[in-house]
C-alpha cells in the first residue's frame, strides 16, 4: 500500500517535471544545446576574458537570426585553442594568436586540408591598476614602480618611489597588499608581459599565464576575486580588466612622462601602433604588441577570434563568417563596449578585420 | 572464492544474527537475489578501486612526463609543484581541527550531559542544521561576510601577539587568510565531530556515572572520571573523520582563501598556502592537455591522503565495536 | 519550633551554596560590563566584542564567587559548565549569521523571474536559475536512480546474507572509507571515466550523476543497513515458518517493515549530495541555457550556478551576486525541506534511546 502511494507520487512528480522542462525566456526550438540541425549550431570555445562580450554578441546575433544557436564556452584560451585544433570548436577565442610553429595548412581538424587559421583581433580590454587606499583617489605610477610593487620590492605606500610620482597625495604609512590572479589567465599574461617589456630590470620574469609565485603577494580567484579583494581590503592594489574596476581608483601609468588612464582610446591605439607578426598571410591579423609607443596605454589585453581560412563544411564557414562579421562590426564592438566595457576596435582596424573575414570560406 | 567466503555466514548456527535460519538454499530465486545483493556489494569495492585506477590512468601523463615538457606545457615538475599544495591541505585541516575539536566536544557534552533532557534532541538538530548548509553557501558567507569582519581581529592579533611566529608577518588587507579558511572549515566539520562524540557520550555506562555522582562528585568530575575515559577512542575516531572531511573540502576554501603555492606557518599574511582541492577547482575548468593530467594527479594525491586518514579512523572505530560510527 | 527547623535547614542544606539569583545577576552585570569594556577598548559599540568581553567577565565573576563561597571543586564544575554552554552558543553564531545573510541578501532576487527564466541571452540584470534548478533535479535524480539500488542491495547483503563474513567486513570497512572520499575526487573520477569512454573534455549531466553517486552510495548503504538490522527477527522467522523463501521474505516482509526508514535515509542522502559543488563543477560544467538532455553537453546545477555567479560576474557585479545569494537561499531551503521531510518520516521508525 504505502509503497504504491509513494511510487505514484514519484511518477506524478516525474511526469510534472518532464512537462515543465522549459524556461520562459527560451523558445522551445532553440532549447539550448538540444537544437536540431548541426549546420545551424555554431560552437566557440575559449577565452574567459571575452565571456561578457560573447554573451552580448551571442544574444544579439541569436535575436537577429532566430534559427541559429551559438554556444560560446568560456573554458579558457588554452582550452579554446586545443578544441579548435581538434575541430571540436568552430572558432576559438584566445588571448594570444597562434604561434608560428602552431600555424600551418592541415594542422586544424575543422579546416580544409589546404587551409590554415586566421587570427582576428576582436576584443581589446585595458588592464587597470586598481587600488583602495584610505583618502587617496588618484595615483600615478611609472612602470618601474608598478613592477616593484607587484614583485614585492616596494612594500609601503609612502615609499619614495611612489611619493616621487604623486607629489600632491598624502600617502599613508601602511603596508601594501598587492593582489594578483591566483588562477591562470590571459590578463596575468598581458600584465606581466607589459611589466617585462617596459621594466625588464625590475620585472625579471617572462610573461606567463601564471603569476610568478616567487614574487609573493595575495592571490585571488578570477577578475571578480581580485576586484573584490581590493575593494574589501584596506591599502590594497591589484590589476584587473578596467571594465570590472567599478568604483575603485584606477591608477594612471606614466608613458614617456605623460600619465595615461586606462581609457578605451588609449587602449585601442595599441593595435594601430603595432605591426602584425612578420611572415604571416596577408589576412592573418596576429599582432605582436608594441607596448612602449607614445600615447598608448601599455597594459592592454588583446583577444582574438581564431577561424579557419577555409572550412571543411562550407555552410559552417558562412555561419562563422556572419557571426564574426557581426562582432567585428561597429555595432558589435559598440555592444561589447556597453556590455563588457571593452575598447572598440578603431575604424581602420574594423575595416582590416572585415577584409580578412570576407576571405573566409 | 566467493562461495568459500560466503558459506560460513549462512551456515553458522551459533550466530543469532538476522541472517541465520535460511530455508532451502537451493531455491533459484534466492540464489539470484543473493547474487544481486553480493554483486552490488562487490561493485562498491570495484568502484573504489576504479576511482584510484582512473585517476592514475588520466593523471599518469603528468606523473611520467618529461619534466621539461611539464615546465613548458604544464605547471612544472610534478612533485615540487604538488608538495606545497599538499602542505596547505594538511595545514588548513589541522588548523580547522584545533579550532573545532574543543568546541565540538563541548557541544556534544552540552547536549548529552548538561542540557535538559527534553531539549537534547532539538539541540542536536540545531547543530545538524550546520551540516545541512551547502559548502558553496559557506564559501559565499566566508568570503563576503566573515573575511572583512575578521580583519580587525587579525590586525589586533598581529599588533599585540605578533611575537608569536604564527601571527607574525604583514596582515593581509583582505582578511582572506588561511585562518579565515580554517574558521570556515571548522564550522563545517563541527557537526560531524559533534554528532559522533554525542553518540559516544550517550553510550557511556549509566551505572558508572551514577556511581560517581553518588560518591559526591560534581558533574564535571563525573564527566572526567566516567565519560571521558570511556569515550576517548570515540573522540579520536571522530577527530580523524573530521580531519578526513576537512582535508577534502573544496568550495569553501576555493572561495574564501587567497592561496598561492607557498609553504608558510604564518596565519594572517597575504601569502597563504593553497590546498590541493581548491587548486584543482580553481584551475580545472580552464585547464587542458598536460595541465588537466597534472590536476587529476593532484586529485590522486589528495585521494591517497584522505584514504589513509579515513582508514586509520575506521580502524580505530572498528577496534571498539561497542559504538557505531555515527555517519 | 518551626523557626528552629527552618533556620537549621537553611544552614545545613544551603550553607556554602550560592543563592539561586547569583547566575542571572552575574549574567546581567557582565553584559553591562562587557559592553562598557568593548566601548572603552575599541571606541565603538562592536556587538561581537561586547559579547566576548561579557562572557569573559561572566567567567571570572562566577569563578571568583564560587571559589570563595563554594570551594575549588564547585568552581571547576561551574567553569566547565559555563565553557560547555559557551561552546554551544558559539556554534550558533555562524549558523545564525549564515542564515541571516542568506535570507537578507537572497530576497532581493527571490522573485518569479528567478524561477521561470534561465540565463540564456541575459546580460546583466534579470534572468534566473530555472536551468540550474532543473539541472539539479535531473542530476540528483539520476544519482538517486543509480545509488539506491546499489546501496540498498549492498545493505541487504550486509544485513541479511553476509553477516560477519570476510567479504561483508571488507565491504563495511570500504563503505566507511568511501564516505570520506573528497567530493572533488569523485568529480575527477567521473571526468576521467567519461574522458576515457567519450573522449577528453566531455561534460554532461550524467557525468555529474556518476560523481554524486560515488558520494551517495555509502550514505545509502549505511542508513539502510542500520534500518534493516532493526527489523525484528521474529518477523523473518514467522515468514520462514510459513515456507516463504528468504528472498521473498526480504522483499515482502523485511523491506516493507523498514520502508519509511529507508525512504528517510534516501532523502537524507539526497540532501547530503544536492548541495555538492566541486564534483559538478568538474563533471557537469557550466551553461547559460536549459539543457534537458542528461547525456550530452554541459548542464548547469544550482550549486554551480551560485559559484559561477559569484566567481565570474559581468560588469555589474552586484546583479550577479544578488543572483548568487538567491541561489544560495534556494539551495538552503531545498536542503532544509529535504532534511525536515526525511526526519519526519524517520520519526515514525525511530528506535527509542535511553536519554
Amino acid at each position: 500500500m504505502r509503497i504504491k502511494t509513494i511510487a505514484t507520487a514519484a511518477l506524478v512528480t516525474a511526469t510534472a517535471l518532464a512537462f515543465a522542462g522549459c524556461a520562459s525566456n527560451e523558445t522551445p526550438a532553440a532549447g539550448g544545446t538540444t537544437a536540431a540541425g548541426a549546420s545551424k549550431t555554431l560552437t566557440g570555445t575559449g577565452s574567459s576574458a571575452q565571456k561578457a562580450a560573447q554573451e552580448k554578441w551571442v544574444a544579439a546575433f541569436q535575436t537577429k537570426n532566430s534559427s541559429v544557436t551559438v554556444n560560446y564556452n568560456p573554458d579558457g584560451s588554452g582550452a579554446g585553442r586545443s578544441a579548435f585544433i581538434a575541430g571540436a570548436a568552430n572558432f576559438a577565442g584566445s588571448d594570444r594568436p597562434f604561434k608560428d610553429e602552431e600555424m600551418g595548412a592541415g594542422k586544424f581538424a575543422g579546416c580544409a586540408a589546404d587551409s590554415s587559421a586566421l587570427n582576428l583581433p576582436v576584443y581589446i580590454s585595458p588592464i587597470a591598476v586598481i587600488f583602495n587606499v584610505d583618502g587617496v583617489t588618484d595615483l600615478t605610477f611609472d612602470t618601474d614602480t608598478i613592477a616593484g610593487i607587484f614583485s614585492g620590492k616596494i612594500t609601503k605606500w609612502n615609499d619614495a618611489a611612489i611619493a616621487k610620482t604623486n607629489p600632491k597625495v598624502t600617502l599613508p604609512d601602511a603596508a601594501i597588499t598587492a593582489v594578483h590572479r591566483g588562477d591562470d589567465s590571459g590578463t596575468t599574461n598581458n600584465f606581466t608581459d607589459t611589466l617585462n617589456k617596459t621594466s625588464p630590470t625590475v620585472w625579471t620574469q617572462a610573461a606567463a599565464d601564471t603569476f610568478p609565485a616567487a614574487f609573493g603577494g595575495e592571490a585571488a580567484n578570477g577578475t571578480s576575486g581580485v576586484v573584490q579583494a581590493v575593494t574589501g581590503g584596506k591599502n590594497t592594489i591589484g590589476y584587473a580588466d578596467a571594465s570590472a574596476a567599478g568604483k575603485l581608483g584606477k591608477a594612471s601609468i606614466l608613458v614617456n612622462g605623460k600619465p595615461l588612464q586606462p581609457t578605451a582610446d588609449a587602449a585601442s591605439a595599441i593595435l594601430d601602433n603595432s605591426k602584425t607578426i612578420a611572415g604571416r598571410a596577408a589576412n592573418d591579423l596576429a599582432y605582436s604588441l608594441e607596448r612602449t609607443s607614445e600615447g598608448v596605454y601599455p597594459a592592454v589585453l588583446v583577444s582574438y577570434a581564431i577561424v579557419c581560412q577555409t572550412y571543411k563544411d562550407a555552410a559552417l564557414g558562412t555561419l562563422v563568417k556572419d557571426y564574426v562579421t557581426y562582432i567585428a562590426s561597429a555595432d558589435g564592438q559598440q555592444a561589447a563596449a556597453t556590455a563588457a566595457g571593452s575598447a572598440p576596435l578603431s575604424s581602420a582596424l574594423q575595416a582590416k578585420v572585415k577584409t580578412a573575414i570576407d576571405s573566409v570560406k | 572464492m566467493t562461495q568459500k567466503l560466503t558459506r560460513p555466514g549462512t551456515s553458522r548456527g551459533a550466530e543469532p544474527g538476522p541472517g541465520t535460519g535460511a530455508p532451502d538454499p537451493k531455491r533459484r530465486g534466492d540464489r539470484v537475489f543473493r547474487g544481486f545483493a553480493m554483486g552490488a556489494g562487490i561493485l562498491i569495492l570495484v568502484i573504489l578501486a576504479l576511482v584510484a585506477a582512473f585517476l592514475l590512468i588520466q593523471g599518469s601523463p603528468a606523473l611520467f612526463a618529461d619534466p621539461a615538457k611539464l615546465i613548458s606545457q604544464g605547471y612544472g615538475e610534478f612533485l615540487p609543484w604538488v608538495l606545497p599544495y599538499a602542505f596547505g591541505t594538511v595545514w588548513a585541516a589541522i588548523l580547522a581541527l584545533v579550532l573545532a575539536v574543543p568546541v565540538a566536544v563541548g557541544i556534544a557534552l552540552f547536549i548529552s550531559h548538561y542540557s535538559p533532557r527534553r531539549l537534547a534532541q532539538p539541540l542536536g538538530y540545531v547543530i545538524d542544521l550546520l551540516a545541512a548548509v551547502p559548502s558553496v553557501v559557506f564559501g559565499l558567507w566566508g568570503s563576503l561576510v566573515l573575511a572583512p569582519a575578521a580583519r580587525p581581529l587579525y590586525e589586533w592579533l598581529s599588533a599585540n601577539l605578533g611575537f608569536i611566529p604564527l601571527f607574525s608577518g604583514t596582515v593581509s588587507g583582505t582578511g582572506r587568510t588561511i585562518f579565515t579558511a580554517a574558521i570556515v572549515l571548522a564550522t563545517m566539520v563541527l557537526p560531524i565531530i559533534t554528532s559522533m562524540c554525542r553518540e559516544v557520550f550517550l553510550q557511556a555506562p549509566r551505572l558508572h556515572e551514577e556511581a560517581a555522582l553518588a560518591l559526591g562528585a560534581t558533574r564535571w568530575e563525573m564527566v572526567k572520571m566516567a565519560v571521558f575515559p570511556f569515550a576517548r577512542p570515540g573522540i579520536i575516531a571522530a577527530v580523524m573523520l573530521g580531519l578526513g572531511r576537512a582535508l577534502g573540502e573544496t568550495m569553501a576554501v576555493t572561495m574564501v582563501l587567497s592561496g598561492t603555492r607557498n609553504i608558510t606557518f604564518e596565519l594572517l599574511t597575504s601569502e597563504n598556502p593553497n590546498t590541493i582541492a581548491a587548486t584543482v577547482a580553481q584551475n580545472f575548468p580552464e585547464a587542458f592537455g598536460l595541465k588537466t593530467s597534472q590536476l587529476i594527479a593532484a586529485g590522486l594525491v589528495l585521494f591517497l591522503i584522505t584514504l589513509v586518514v579515513n582508514m586509520i579512523a575506521r580502524w580505530i572505530v572498528s577496534r571498539r565495536a561497542e559504538f557505531s560510527g555515527a555517519n | 519550633m518551626t523557626a528552629i527547623t527552618h533556620r537549621l535547614g537553611s544552614e545545613t542544606l544551603t550553607a556554602g551554596r550560592l543563592p539561586k539569583a547569583t547566575i542571572p545577576v552575574a549574567i546581567a552585570a557582565s553584559a553591562v560590563l562587557g559592553y562598557a569594556l568593548a566601548v572603552l577598548a575599541s571606541g565603538t559599540a562592536n556587538i561581537g566584542l561586547a559579547i566576548l568581553f561579557a562572557f569573559l567577565v561572566f567567567l571570572v565573576t562566577v569563578e571568583i564567587t564560587t571559589r570563595v563561597v563554594e570551594g575549588a571543586r564547585q568552581a571547576a564544575d561551574r567553569r566547565a559548565g559555563n565553557l560547555i554552554a559557551g561552546a554551544f552558543l558559539l556554534a550558533l553564531v555562524p549558523l545564525g549569521s549564515v542564515t541571516f545573510e542568506a535570507v537578507s541578501n537572497g530576497l532581493a532576487r527571490f522573485d518569479l523571474a528567478f524561477f521561470t527564466q534561465s540565463m540564456r541571452n541575459v546580460v546583466g540584470e534579470g534572468g534566473g536559475a530555472v536551468h540550474a534548478i532543473y539541472g539539479t533535479v535531473y542530476v540528483t535524480g539520476m544519482a538517486t536512480v543509480i545509488s539506491v539500488p546499489i546501496g540498498l542491495l549492498t545493505a541487504i547483503y550486509l544485513a541479511e546474507y553476509g553477516v560477519r563474513n570476510r567479504l561483508s567486513k571488507a565491504i563495511t570497512f570500504f563503505v566507511d572509507v568511501m564516505t570520506g572520499v573528497p567530493s572533488i575526487v569523485a568529480g575527477l573520477f567521473a571526468y576521467a571515466l567519461m574522458g576515457l569512454l567519450l573522449g577528453p573534455g566531455a561534460r554532461s549531466g550524467f557525468e555529474g550523476s556518476i560523481a554524486l553517486s560515488v558520494l551517495m552510495i555509502p550514505v545509502v548503504v549505511r542508513s539502510c543497513e542500520e534500518l534493516l538490522r532493526l527489523v525484528p527477527n521474529e518477523l523473518r522467522e514467522a515468514a520462514y515458518a510459513l515456507g516463504v523463501p528468504k528472498w521473498l521474505t526480504i522483499v515482502r516482509v523485511v523491506i516493507p517493515t523498514a520502508i519509511s526508514g529507508i525512504i528517510s535515509g534516501v532523502i537524507l542522502a539526497i540532501a547530503r549530495v544536492i548541495g555538492e559543488t566541486a564534483p559538478l563543477l568538474i563533471a557537469a560544467g557550466f551553461t547559460a541555457s536549459l539543457n534537458n538532455n542528461l547525456f550530452a553537453n554541459p548542464m548547469m546545477t544550482l550549486p554551480v550556478f551560485v559559484y559561477d555567479s559569484y566567481a565570474h560576474p559581468g560588469t555589474d557585479v552586484q546583479v550577479y551576486w544578488d543572483r548568487a545569494w538567491a541561489g544560495a537561499l534556494t539551495l538552503i531551503l531545498i536542503v532544509m525541506i529535504l532534511n525536515l521531510v526525511g526526519r519526519l518520516i524517520a520519526r515514525r521508525f525511530a528506535p527509542k534511546t535511553g536519554r
